[in-house]
Parts: C-alpha cells; structure tokens; sequence
C-alpha cells in the first residue's frame, strides 16, 4: 500500500524549471485564512512549517480508512497501517539517501532523536575528561542534553566560536580537535543566522582527529539536498514538522553498527524480542528504539511530506529560497537601512533573515506586524549563548519554506516601515 | 490602528519617568523576563511608611518599560500599605490599553518586581507573588 506516493496537487516532477511558489502556495490551504481580515503572511517556518494537502490527506486518509496499531493486528486494516507505517521508513531513507531503511528510527522530533544519542551512545561512551565538541550555534536541543551527559559523566564540553558574521571559526575547531573529543555535535543549518556550515569538510576533521559526528539536521531537511552517505555523518537528526509534515514525527539516522551497539532508550512493547519476568532481549533495530504505541498519523504525514518535497526536487527548492533571502536581504538594506542584518551572505545561508529594528524591542515589532497578518518570531529563538555571544537579548527573525514568495517579503518591508513610523522619534 | 502603541505609551517608552539609580535605595530588586529578555530593576526609598522615592532602570519591549513608567509615577509619594495593595488589574488600568494574553507578561514585570522589592523591606504586598 503507497499512501506515500499518492500525491494530489503535485503531480509529476517539476524538471529543472524553477518553482512555482504561487502554485505550491495553493496547496497550503491555510492560505486562504485572513488574519486580522487580511491573507496570513507566515514568516516563521524555521519555527513550524505549514501543510500542503497532500500531507492532510495522507494523515486524514489514515483515520478514516486505515487507523489501527501498527505491527499489531493480524488483521486487514492493520496489515495496511504497519506497510504504510513502514514505507514511510523507505521515503525517510530515500530523502536523506540513507543506504539501509532499517537505520531510520522514528522519533518524536529532532529533540528526542539528540536525547535517544545522549542516552544510549552517550552514556555508553563518555566517560571521565572526555571532551564533547559542539557550536556557539546550537538549538537548546543539541546543548542541554550534553550538558545532562557530561554532569553526569563528568566530562567536558568544549565550543566552537563564530566570527562577526556567524560563520564557524574552523581554526579554533582544530584546536579542539587535539583534545581527542569523543564527539562533535553541530547544526548543518543555524535556525538564527541561517549560516550552512560546511559539514563535510568538519566531518573529515572530525573524524581524523577520532571523533564521532552527529548533524543536527532540523533546519537543513527543509530547505537543502540532504545526503548522509555524502555528508559522512555518523548520526543525522531531524523533525518533521519543520518539513511540511506534522509535529510528533521526526527520525535518527545512525549507521547499523552504532545503532546495533548502542543499547535501547525507552523500554517497553514493541522494542523487544523475548519478554521474562526477570530480562528480556531487545527486538532487532530500529524497533529496538521504538518502544510503545508510535504516532503512526504523523508518521504517515511525514512520508508524504517527505514524498512531496522530493518530487518539487530539494535542488528546486533550494534555488527557490536562495533566490527568496537574497531578495531579501538586499531589499531589507535598500529600503530600510537602518535594520541591523545578523547572519552571513545569501549564498552561505539556508531559509532565515535575522534582524533589529534599532530602538524597537523584538516583540513590539512582531506585534506591529501581526496586525497586518505577518507572523514572525521574535526573541532567542531557543539560542540564548548564541544571542549571549552576539550581545543581544533578542532578534526578530523571518524565515521561508517553500510556499514563501517575494510578496511576502514586500509585505514585511511594508510592516517595518509602519513599525519605524510608530516608534520613529 | 494600533491600540497598544497609544502615543502616551511610546511617550513613556521613549522617555520613561523616574529612570535612574537612587543613591540610598532601602530595596532593590532586578526581575527578568528571560524568554524575551525583558529587564527591570525597581529601586525604593522607603521612609516613615511612605514610599519617598522611586527608580528604575532596565530595557525591553515598549510595554514592560511604559509599565514600570506609569507604576513608578503611580507610587510615588504613597504610603507602603497602599502600594502593597495595587491588583493586577489597577496596573493594567494604569496602562490602559488591551493587553494580549501573551504580552501580559511584559505589562506586569514591573508590578512582580516592585512586589519582590516591597518583601525586601518587609511588606507583604497583597498579590502574594513576591516570594
Ligand atoms: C537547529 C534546530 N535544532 C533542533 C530543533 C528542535 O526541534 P524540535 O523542537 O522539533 O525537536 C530546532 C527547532 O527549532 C532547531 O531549529
């Protein structure tokens, strides 16, 4: 059963022709809500995308045809909800060219996906003085689980600095790199600044000094072509609902032998093989690390998402958004230089445009715009050391999937010039 | 159409009352919003029962900082008892505008840190928050 192939409103692959964002824009059907009486502009996709028909349809065809436990019923509906419950796994490993589906765990969300690591592979591992190598960069969730490991292991933690304009310092990376860490833990994409940082080349270093790699790859899926196998990644985590599909979905890629030598996380059904009252033996992996009853609706979504962002082409999708924050950010310097822009240049950058209204805290800018139907966000967008390092206490960041189009971008410089004349002096 | 942004409250944002340190404070509290990076510190001068003299210093969003404003103009000159007893709804009164669920927070820091600073000299305020 190919609940994840089937794909209303996407139809065939779109050739090397850029994207339409106008004719995606029409399969979000919250588009056509207003708010505050006009069309919504959703400028906070980094925070949670929004969802096309196709991904309605698969979660909504789920309930009304199919909604049964997976790897549970021997029965007609459960059959087909654990096949399409497993496909997904297969469009998962074809959207992340992962080359075994049987290395994709499902998980909640990417925050889950960076826990399960910690807990298993982490506990195993770290030990006494062992170094962890991550960002100034990271999400709240690539930092505080490493923080829970190494207090309790006491190891350390070490940290890659960024310069001015949010890049990596790779020459302070390589220093750190001679405390022999046991891992490096970094975002592909940063969810402030928008810098793609250049994986491969750390993933080599990484691995020649010995050290592990874990991607966080939360903010990547959405807007670059992801490969593992080419990345050379040891584990890459994500979420789905950042990618079109709907929150409680999200998956760990490991390589089998780590995933084989890590121990469970959860315990419960599903994950296990044999049950004793006094041991158990664990069941093969993945399900190892899927223990209880999995949100399979969401699963379902996250296949079909997956499945309609590979037939737009992550290559096409790319294009689009680069096109979308260089046209940002050299129409936010024209029109409105007096912002101060966070972050490096469109082409290092993936999906997002930090910014300050100079005299304007960020929420009364957020709030100025909400009055004309423009979301953004507006705070530390879970990156306080970050914002720390930047001597901020907060920015105003827009950020673009898909669906997003210049008009969106016109309608915000037209909300900024309204905010500066509120607050103009 | 902006209800929120009353001139009064940019007016207040832009150029808030009593900002500044006291010299001889009897209190001070420094109360943070740490999710939007709101700050204030309210400093009191207390004598005879009376709160005699009020500053604050801090930086936010143009509600937190019209709030502490208005609060500070409000107590000053008033007895303790008195101040002890402002509601959340006499600051929200002093605001006058409709505030969202999601920006009471703002509106109100002043309110939690005066109340904090209050506990400091001894006065139970009458919210109980202060603890
Ligand atoms: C870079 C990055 N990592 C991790 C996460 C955590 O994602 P989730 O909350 O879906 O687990 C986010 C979400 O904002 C993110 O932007």
């Amino acid at each position: 059963m190919a609940i994840a192939t089937e794909q209303p409103g996407v139809g065939a692959p779109h050739g090397g022709t850029p994207l339409d964002p106008h004719a995606i824009r029409a399969e979000f059907p919250i588009f056509r809500t207003t708010v505050h009486g006009r069309p919504l502009i959703y400028l906070d996709s980094a925070s949670t995308s929004q969802k096309p028909q196709a991904v309605l349809d698969a979660v909504n065809g789920y309930y009304r045809e199919y909604n049964a436990n997976v790897h549970r019923g021997i029965y007609e509906i459960g059959e087909r909800a654990t096949e399409a419950y497993e496909a997904v796994r297969a469009s998962i490993a074809r959207f992340i060219n992962a080359p075994d589906v049987h290395e994709v765990v499902f998980t909640r969300n990417a925050t889950e996906a960076i826990n399960l690591v910690a807990y298993t592979w982490g506990r195993r591992t770290i030990g006494q003085s062992d170094a962890i190598v991550l960002t100034e960069m990271e999400h709240h969730a690539n930092l505080v689980p490493w923080q829970l490991l190494v207090q309790e292991k006491d190891g350390d933690l070490e940290f890659i600095p960024i310069t001015d304009e949010g890049r990596l310092r790779l020459d302070v990376y390589d220093v750190l790199l001679r405390l022999r860490p046991r891992l490096v833990a970094f975002t592909q994409v940063s969810n402030t600044l928008g810098t793609i940082n250049p994986v491969r080349e750390m993933v080599d270093r990484a691995h020649a000094a010995g050290a592990l790699v874990l991607i966080d790859g939360a903010q990547a899926v959405p807007h670059v072509p992801v490969d593992v196998q080419a990345l050379g990644a040891d584990f890459y985590v994500f979420s789905g609902h950042k990618m079109l599909a709907p929150p409680g979905s999200g998956a760990l890629w490991a390589r089998r032998e780590l995933l084989e030598a890590m121990p469970p996380f959860m315990a419960g059904g599903e994950m296990i093989r044999e049950v004793h009252l006094r041991r158990s033996e664990w069941n093969a992996i993945p399900w190892k690390f899927e223990a209880g009853t999995p949100d399979a609706a969401a699963a379902i979504g996250f296949g079909a998402a997956a499945e309609y962002l590979m037939a737009l082409g992550m290559d096409r999708v790319r294009a689009h958004e680069h096109d979308l924050i260089a046209y940002a950010l050299d129409t936010l310097r024209a029109e409105l230089p007096q912002l101060t822009l966070y972050g490096p240049p469109a082409a290092e950058r993936g999906g997002v445009v930090s910014f300050n209204v100079p005299n304007v805290h960020p929420h009364d800018v957020a709030q100025i715009l909400d009055r004309f139907g423009i979301a953004i966000r507006a705070g530390h967008h879970c990156t306080m050391p970050l914002h720390e390092r930047l001597d901020l206490a907060a920015t105003c960041r827009a950020s673009f999937n898909v669906y997003s189009t210049r008009d969106d971008i016109d309608a915000l410089v037209d909300g900024l010039r309204e905010v500066v004349r509120i607050f103009g002096d | 159409m902006d209800d929120l942004y009353r001139d009064y409250i940019l007016e207040h944002y832009r150029r808030p009352h009593n900002f500044g340190v006291l010299e001889q404070p009897t209190a001070t509290y420094e109360g943070a919003n740490p999710l939007c990076g709101d700050r204030i510190t309210m400093m009191l001068g207390i004598r005879d029962g009376v709160v005699a003299e009020v500053g604050f210093t801090g930086r936010g969003c143009a509600i937190s900082q019209a709030s502490a404003s208005l609060l500070t103009d409000e107590i000053k000159g008033k007895p303790v008892d008195a101040v002890a007893k402002l509601t959340t709804q006499d600051l929200l009164d002093l605001l006058g505008i409709e505030i969202s669920p999601a920006r009471l927070k703002c509106a109100l820091l002043s309110l939690d840190t005066l109340e904090h600073a209050l506990a400091e000299s001894g006065v139970a305020p009458a919210r109980g928050a202060a603890s």
